[in-house]
């Protein structure tokens, strides 16, 4: 990690940036701490990079789907089944 | 079911479900809108794309104002119709326990790459995959990272199970 100091009160502090980095990482999956303990922030970024890069992918190749079959939803009598269902994870 | 209990103590289930409603409104709309007669590319391809800025939208409305790139898309779409332009929110700090005015966070961000050097040559690529990233300072654009991650998930997960319900997958 960076033991750079912050020059000024303005900046942001290590510490707080160290509990930002290790935040992101326990949201990447193929990152978890229990096997890989401490990772460089270097590598937390680029590994969150490349997520949000795979999710925004995906986002695009569902409306890609749905795009193609978007007429044989029935959405009119959606409400009561479809949501049930959909936030039951 | 109405003898179940209606709160919802969790905050990213509500989240959840406002998105699934509102997208799930604008999927009938461009369904009716644009009644899929022909399945010529181009049509296929405008409804593509209405449909992947309907999932970013519906997110981005449920969300609401509360977060920076939340507001950053929101006014992305506002302002797609007129000349292109960057509109400078004002910051508001959640995590960080000093804020620079939005005036200076341009100066603060360069000091800081000089300052951090490697690291920000992560951020930078960073800041163009979250909405308003450019304007945020380090602090802010690890917070609001976090969180957008969190709603893309939840918009993946949400658009997977209706492909699977409809079983649209090919």
């Amino acid at each position: 990690m960076s033991s750079q100091r912050a020059t000024s009160s303005n900046k942001i502090t290590d510490d707080e940036l160290n509990a930002l980095i290790l935040r992101l990482q326990t949201v990447l999956p193929q990152l978890d701490q229990s096997r890989h303990g401490r990772v460089s922030a270097a590598k937390v970024l680029n590994e969150i990079c490349s997520y949000i890069r795979r999710l925004q992918n995906e986002v695009d190749g569902l409306s890609g789907r749905l795009s193609q079959r978007l007429d044989s939803i029935d959405l009119t009598g959606f409400d009561a089944e479809i949501v049930k269902d959909l936030l039951q994870q | 079911m109405m003898n179940s209990p209606q709160q919802v103590k969790n905050p990213s289930s509500s989240l959840k479900s406002r998105f699934i409603t509102r997208f799930l409104g604008a999927l009938t709309k461009i369904n009716a809108e644009h009644p899929i007669s022909s399945s010529s590319p181009t049509r296929i391809f405008q409804r593509y794309r209405r449909i992947k800025v309907a999932s970013n939208k519906s997110m981005a409305y449920s969300v609401r104002s509360r977060r920076i790139w939340s507001r950053a898309m929101l006014s992305r779409f506002r302002s797609r119709r007129s000349a292109f332009s960057v509109r400078r929110s004002s910051v508001k700090t959640t995590n960080c326990t000093t804020s620079p005015p939005s005036a200076l966070i341009k100066v603060t961000i360069n000091e800081n790459k000089i300052a951090k050097g490697g690291l920000d040559m992560q951020t930078d690529e960073l800041r163009e995959l979250v909405p308003g990233g450019e304007a945020m300072d380090v602090c802010n654009l690890l917070g609001e990272t976090a969180h957008y991650i969190k709603c893309l998930t939840t918009q993946v997960q949400v658009m997977r199970k209706i492909v699977d319900f409809y079983h649209l997958s090919k």
